[in-house]
């Protein structure tokens, strides 16, 4: 059978390769039991593959993003247990205007290597990340800062490539000047995106972003494309997170699935959420390993309030009545097995400014007063509404069950209405091909509750889907924003939340958790509010 | 013969070319806009948007966007991915490992579903005839992922023989599970192939002739009867091997192997064309040559057929 031969051979060649590969491939990686840790071990945490190259403005989704975070420090950070701002490579940044931030740096901070953190590294690279022509898709991360329009002009090319507003003093200062006052400026320099780079990554950002050379806790070894990206603990590391292990290896895993099953026979360490089928059984799976804790995100239902139906001010009391027909408890509950819990404000739980409440009745589940309240409104626009959602995102399931819950309450006859996938409902959203209600969320750029509520019911902001404008909420939150201190901008933002009560632009529904677990091999995992593990506290057994 | 293969070969060229063109237009005919996708939730800021449009040459009409990519191709430059990875590169990852998997579960089909049906074609209406049909029934009625799942809860999890998923696909040992689940269906196929071709052939003139000349059991089953009861498992087979270049998407899912399934899926969600074009046109071409080898392979097994 000369098929059967011709396959044979294939197979035993393939083999013999493959012994020789393993025969030197092979890592010490692993070893478990023991109580006491060892600081030379790394340890896996689950990863997708980064969808774009690792430079620090170009990470922002949760694959590149969280290498990045390692390999980068910028001038604060935010403590992974209390959420606070947290100074890193900056020895202050202070104000006396909240429009022009005098940065002071430490010294002896180095790259990994070895060429020294300055003020210019930090410059410069913001320079570079906000310039459009360098195609970061964070580039508008930089729109606060003074001179942002003449290096990314909305068409055309730039005029210059330095931002106005970045004076560099000499190596350990410089000043940072703003186009208006925002005084939780240095809340958002402690997304990666601020990071500083290494002269010689402005030569060849193409070759830095396969190969990233950062100033983080941990130092790019490898990246194996699709398998894993290995790092290494970084020596001369001066952050106040000193690591207590060896590195992070970032094993990247297509589904969910796969990573719990490897995560269960130990073949990983720590993992980012368990897949939708496990959330029923990990904690019995995984014993006093298993996690369950607050993230910084929130799901809600919007409005479309660009529609002629849902505008005039008798509307909200419509919106107000569908909330209150939603039985948050019994779905999170129920449905999303207790992954979420039922949201009381439009900001999430555990972020600086966040005030349980702020929704009072309106987001408590009561049939009879839902229904008097859409009459009061005048109905619902043909007693029907449809909810608009990505399919792919296994939101089908709560999604039918809010609408299961509005229509036992009141009667409207609600609807899922799934786009095939998250960039199509993305387009439908924001093109405004729709009217009624829309899946929405958020998740934290930095936990501040400014960022919950400016980013997205602010009048023109850029992810304000629902087209709210309010001159009241407008009014109330620039006046938070000029505020004096960052206590003061989250009061006064908390009251700019309680107008969001009055109007109902979107519904709360509930709050984001992280279930996660970790194996056998580690100790002392912990995950911060954006789901991240306290990556450099986590302990590999000896 | 050799102007048979030439001539099947200049049609692949025609074939080619209505190949990428037909997936191009697919590609850019999907809904949403890829650009706008890599901002996530976030709202895309339409300076950097355009910029990235012109980047990736998506600012052009779509005849010169083709062309644009065609004219690379014939510089063998097959694209960049958004992640800044050259094509060509990605795809060097993906095939070998999708190759390794595919001839682990080529393997395990002919080395274990060609005797299962050859002995149950041989002793039809025994009890291992019976068994065969009762274990191939199984498994062709549960689908590949059950199985998969099965498989992994049982020998990685339970019992822990195995890895949950495969660590390094170049090792084959780790392949066996994945290869095996991924084999599973195609396996069932070839032995009910096989059973009903050998049932056939049992009852032909020249099987008689055979018996009556005397020959010896081994030389009327090896060279008289397997050989004429092959052709239509050959065609399946070499089919097949196409399907399981392309079509591991689910066991490579499961055991985590990063695959021509998996890149192929996650390029197609983000509507990254020049890697979805470029893996569909390597993977028609695999289908073209696996169905040449196979027309090829009739002319061995049945000297009646000559290609002129």
């Amino acid at each position: 059978m000369p098929a059967g031969t011709r396959v044979r051979w294939a197979v035993v060649s393939a083999t013999s390769v493959a012994l020789v590969a393993t025969g030197c491939g092979s890592s010490g990686d692993g070893g478990s039991g023991g109580g006491s840790s060892d600081t030379s071990k790394t340890f896996t945490y689950q990863s997708s593959e980064p969808q774009n190259p690792l430079q620090p403005a170009n990470a922002n989704e949760t694959g590149g993003g969280r290498i990045v975070q390692n390999l980068f420090k910028g001038l604060a950070d935010y403590d992974p247990s209390s959420g606070k701002l947290r100074m890193q490579v900056a020895e202050s940044i202070d104000t006396s205007d909240a429009q022009t931030y005098n940065v002071t740096l430490k010294s002896g901070w180095t790259f990994h290597d070895g060429t020294p953190v300055t003020a210019k590294s930090f410059v410069d690279a913001w320079n570079w990340a906000a310039n459009v022509g360098n195609n970061q898709i964070n580039s508008s991360w930089f729109g606060d800062i003074e001179g942002y329009k003449d290096v990314h002009p909305e068409s055309g090319s730039p005029t210059t490539d330095k931002m106005s507003g970045l004076t560099v003093q000499d190596d350990t200062h410089f000043t940072i000047k703003l186009y208006n006052k925002v005084s939780y400026f240095p809340y958002k320099l402690g997304y990666v995106a601020f990071s500083p780079l290494p002269e010689g990554f402005f030569k060849d950002p193409a070759g830095y972003g396969q190969k990233p050379v950062g100033n983080g806790p941990y130092q790019f070894v490898s990246w194996d494309h699709n398998s894993q990206v290995v790092t290494k603990t970084f020596a001369n590391y001066q952050g106040v997170d000193k690591p207590k292990n060896g590195g992070v290896v970032f094993k990247m895993y297509t589904t969910a699935e796969a990573a719990y099953a490897d995560l269960q026979s130990n073949n990983l360490d720590v993992m980012d959420q368990v897949p939708p089928s496990a959330l029923a059984n990990y904690k019995n799976d995984l014993g006093d390993r298993a996690i369950d804790a607050p993230q910084g995100a929130i799901q809600n239902v919007g409005f479309t309030l660009y529609q002629p139906e849902w505008q005039g001010a008798n509307t909200a009391k419509v919106r107000q009545g569908l909330s209150m027909a939603i039985d948050r408890d019994t779905i999170t509950k129920t449905v999303l097995q207790g992954s979420r819990k039922s949201a009381t404000a439009w900001v999430a739980e555990g972020v600086e400014g966040y005030k349980s409440g702020t929704c009072g009745d309106f987001c408590t589940y009561n049939p009879d007063k839902a229904k008097q309240l859409i009459q009061e409104g005048g109905g619902v626009p043909g007693n029907a509404v449809k909810i608009t959602y990505n399919a792919d995102g296994g939101h089908k399931e709560w999604v039918d069950a809010v609408c299961n819950s509005i229509r036992q309450a009141t009667g409207v006859n609600c609807s899922g209405d799934p786009k095939t996938d998250f960039k199509t409902a993305r387009a439908a959203i924001t093109g405004h091909q729709i009217n009624g209600m829309f899946r929405t969320g958020w998740v934290q750029d930095y936990p501040l509750n400014a960022n919950f509520l400016a980013d997205v019911y602010r009048t023109g902001a850029a992810s304000n889907d629902t087209g709210y404008s309010s001159p009241e909420f407008d009014k109330l939150s620039t006046e938070a924003d000029q505020a004096a201190s960052i206590q003061d901008t989250a009061t006064g933002y908390q009251k700019a939340e309680e107008q969001l009560a009055t109007d109902m632009p979107a519904i709360p529904l509930w709050y984001y958790r992280t279930n996660s677990g970790y194996s056998t091999n580690v100790q002392n995992v912990t995950f911060d509010s954006f789901g991240n593990p306290a990556w450099t506290q986590v302990e590999v057994k000896g | 013969m050799g102007h048979y293969v030439l001539r099947r070969v200049l049609q692949m060229i025609p074939v080619f070319f209505g190949a990428t063109l037909l997936i191009f237009l697919m590609v850019y005919s999907l809904p949403g806009d890829p650009i706008a996708a890599m901002f996530g939730d976030k709202a895309a800021d339409p300076a950097q948007v355009a910029s990235l449009r012109h980047k990736y040459y998506l600012d052009q009409p779509l005849w010169k966007q083709y062309l644009h990519y065609m004219n690379n191709i014939f510089h063998l430059d097959f694209g960049t991915s958004f992640t800044g990875r050259p094509v060509s590169e990605i795809m060097a990852d993906a095939f070998p490992v999708t190759i390794r998997l595919a001839l682990v579960a080529f393997f395990f089909e002919i080395f274990i579903g060609l005797p299962l049906g050859l002995i149950a074609g041989l002793y039809r209406g025994s009890i291992a005839d019976t068994l065969v049909l009762v274990l191939t029934l199984i498994v062709i009625s549960i689908p590949v992922f059950v199985l998969g799942y099965i498989a992994q809860t049982i020998f990685a999890i339970n019992l822990g023989w195995v890895t949950a998923t495969v660590q390094d696909s170049k090792d084959i040992t780790q392949l066996i599970l994945p290869g095996l689940v991924l084999a599973s269906l195609s396996l069932a196929y070839v032995a009910r192939l096989t059973r009903t071709s050998i049932g056939e052939n049992l009852r032909a003139d020249y099987m008689r002739t055979a018996v009556a000349k005397g020959l010896p059991r081994h030389t009327i089953i090896g060279r008289h009867l397997l050989r004429n009861s092959l052709i239509p498992v050959v065609t399946f087979l070499g089919t097949d091997l196409g399907a399981l270049m392309g079509g591991a998407i689910v066991t490579e899912g499961i055991f985590n192997i990063a695959g021509v399934g998996n890149v192929l899926y996650k390029a197609i969600n983000q509507k990254e064309g020049p890697t979805v074009v470029g893996i569909v046109t390597v993977l028609v071409l695999v289908y073209l040559v696996a169905s040449l080898v196979v027309d090829l392979l009739y002319a061995v097994l049945d000297p009646r057929i000559r290609y002129a």
